[in-house]
């Protein structure tokens, strides 16, 4: 081929690929909405998966948007009540016409959006729900890689990795919280120990919102167990570690569902404290695709939104996964039409960065990808299984 | 069922004793306004949140002792109480109707403060709240302790205030008739400013407080409203010993259900304490 047919061709190519980029302008783009808890008692949290929306909304339409076209987003802000979010997905399918959905955060909200779209026969990509048993929506497919039964399954991850450790427990406390993802799973723990052979030397339950935790403190340290399970969600963990240091007393082993991760791992006082991870900037983790490039962009913009840790953890995993879970399915079934995408994803893992999700066992749930992790010197580090571990880290007992 | 150790019901009391110190010294401003100027002010928890907000940026960032931040918070709180009752006279509210302008405000100031901090939490760090003595078996938190001494000061001077002075004598008596009051040469517009101003004055100081000990969460304000409107309703509106006295009760009953019953109990007790007393004395709210 000569030289002029050379640059011929190279010139029809560039002619060819700025006329598809600006066809791809000239589409409508295609519209994704949701709601977030942007105001409320769930808005810190929320305001993690609006960073990693806004991310992941830059990225797809850098690489060219979806199918051809650009992608906006539509957030609508559900002031963390479920029955506003009902409503506002109402709203989002039936006037805004979006043409996809994302989930919103949290469960409760999620519950409702699911009934919005199961009536409308849309697919549903959800961050965070935390009672697989109630997702009973055929075309709902969750990023929260909890596995159909967490009751069971997310107990006996934590009690495995202390059957591990140095100085396996022998007695238990149970506290938890009554907020319903977080009570649950509390109950589980407390049959899982039980089959396992822990004595429970203390069982309490505390309200939502509960604002003295010096009572709670004191029956812990006069009950002085082996390992304190917290059912605990946002800053309750906190609060029940300011009250125990108050009257003197550290937990041997202390287990926190879900805590707001920032604050605790700061906490001088949440030394050894364990959780549970889907996702931590550490290998292997940090190896997926994509990761450390979203794991950059993240800094850089939660600094920017105001939020004070800018780490890259459970949430805002999930809710990136959330998102390659959505776009998958979109170029998979090679369409926006909701059966096909679902039907897609029935049947198709997707790869995301906390590992490869399927969604073909019971509520589309499929493993449980939970890892457990500990504060160790002020960062969260994966502790077990090994495989997932940090680099040198083991699990410390105190 | 075994019974709690001596040491776990001590201290559930004097963990009850504290929260309640601080259901008290909320409470204080709130029944004042509520008692005697007949605005039910639920801007004065998104105030308490405010302040418990400056004081945690002015001790954090500013550097300066969470305490001397009281200089700056309490003048900046009784302007606001001021403004607040300036803005509400205006419109000759009822009592109900001053409830639902002032809830309009307390969410305005929640919006403010998330956009200036972000709703994400925010945690004083100062050398008082690891501070704390033990006496035989038990734990005194300090900045738990400091906020019982204020309440209990506060309280007392209030009380001494209203009994001893001009315009203790002055505020009541508008309280009790207005226009007889208003007769006798009382200007009533100025008193109802000034109390106004000492009611946001006690907000600031209760958000100090609120700072010293908790976590801050802009939407954390709602989760007291409860508890503190049954504190006021229980010691009696306009009271300045009362709410301290029904938020100790409060405060240790809920404590002590928490040691021997279940946590989740506890806050039943308050709103069973209020229920029994207006079954008892109709009159008393």
């Amino acid at each position: 081929m000569s030289l002029v047919h050379r640059v011929a061709r190279g010139v029809a190519a560039l002619v060819i690929f700025v006329a598809a980029g600006a066809f791809a302008q000239g589409q409508p783009p295609i519209r994704i909405g949701s709601t977030l808890a942007l105001t409320g008692p769930l808005a810190a949290t929320s305001l993690v998966h609006k960073v990693v929306g806004e991310i992941y909304v830059e990225q797809l339409n850098r690489r060219g948007g979806l199918l051809g076209r650009p992608v906006e987003w539509i957030v609508r802000d559900d002031q963390s009540k479920p029955d506003l979010a009902r409503t506002l997905y109402e709203q989002l399918i039936t006037v805004d016409k979006v043409d996809l959905l994302m989930g919103p955060y949290a469960t409760g909200a999620i519950l409702s959006a699911m009934g919005v779209a199961q009536r409308y026969n849309k697919v549903l990509v959800h961050h965070t729900f935390g009672i697989p048993a109630q997702a009973k929506y055929d075309m709902q497919f969750p990023a929260w890689s909890l596995g159909p039964t967490p009751e069971v399954s997310v107990p006996n991850t934590v009690f495995d990795a202390l059957a591990a450790s140095p100085a396996p427990p022998k007695t238990i406390a149970v506290v938890t919280s009554k907020f319903p993802s977080v009570h649950f799973m509390s109950l589980g723990a407390r049959d899982v120990a039980k089959k396992r052979g822990l004595n429970e030397v203390l069982f309490l339950e505390w309200d939502f919102g509960n604002l003295d935790y010096g009572p709670i403190a004191a029956r812990i340290k006069d009950a002085n167990p082996d390992f304190l399970w917290v059912g605990a969600i946002g800053l309750e963990g906190n609060q029940l570690l300011e009250a125990m240091s108050k009257i003197g007393y550290t937990p041997k082993e202390h287990f926190y569902m879900y805590p707001a991760p920032g604050p605790m791992s700061k906490s001088a006082l949440a030394r050894n404290a364990l959780s549970m991870t889907v996702f931590e900037e550490h290998p292997p983790f940090t190896s997926a695709p994509g990761a450390k490039e979203f794991i950059e962009l993240y800094h850089a913009r939660a600094a920017k939104a105001g939020i004070p840790d800018t780490a890259v953890e459970v949430q805002a995993a999930a809710s990136y996964t959330a998102w390659q879970i959505l776009e998958a399915g979109v170029r998979g079934a090679g369409s926006l039409d909701d059966k096909a995408i679902g039907a897609w994803l029935h049947t198709h893992p997707v790869d995301t960065i906390q590992g490869k999700l399927r969604f073909d066992g019971p509520h589309n749930y499929g493993d449980d990808l939970m890892r457990v992790k500990q504060v160790q010197d002020g960062h969260w580090v994966t502790v077990y299984p090994a495989a997932y571990a940090a680099p040198g880290a083991t699990l410390r007992v105190q | 069922m075994t019974l709690p150790s001596a040491t776990l019901v001590a201290q559930s009391a004097l963990s009850g004793l504290f929260i309640g110190g601080l259901y008290g010294l909320m409470g204080l401003g709130l029944g004042l306004s509520w008692g005697l100027l007949h605005v039910i002010n639920l801007a004065h928890f998104a105030l308490a949140f405010l302040a418990a907000y400056l004081c945690y940026q002015l001790a954090s960032v500013g550097g300066m002792d969470p305490f001397a931040t009281l200089a700056l918070i309490v003048p900046l709180c009784f302007a606001f109480g001021v403004a607040l009752q300036w803005l509400l006279s205006r419109f000759d509210l009822s009592p109900l109707n001053s409830l639902l302008a002032t809830f309009g405000l307390t969410a305005i100031v929640e919006a403010g403060i998330q956009g200036v901090w972000t709703a994400d939490f925010r945690k004083l760090e100062t050398p008082y709240a690891a501070l704390h003595w033990q006496v035989g078996t038990l734990y005194v938190p300090a900045a738990e302790l400091v906020t019982l001494a204020a309440a209990v000061g506060l309280s007392f001077a209030v009380y001494a205030a209203m009994r001893f002075t001009d315009l203790g004598r002055a505020l009541r008596a508008l309280a009790e008739d207005a226009p007889i009051a208003s007769a006798f040469g009382i200007d009533a517009r100025r008193h109802a400013l000034v109390l106004s101003g000492v009611c946001g004055a006690l907000a600031g100081i209760a958000g100090v407080c609120l700072a010293l000990s908790f976590t801050l969460t802009p939407s954390q304000m709602y989760a007291w409203i409860g508890v503190v409107f049954a504190t006021v309703m229980l010691g009696g509106l306009g009271s300045p010993l009362g709410p301290l006295a029904a938020g100790i009760v409060i405060g240790v009953s809920e404590a002590l259900t928490s040691a021997f019953v279940s946590p989740s109990w506890a806050p039943i007790v308050s709103f069973t304490l209020l229920i029994a007393l207006l079954l008892a004395r109709p009159g008393r709210a």
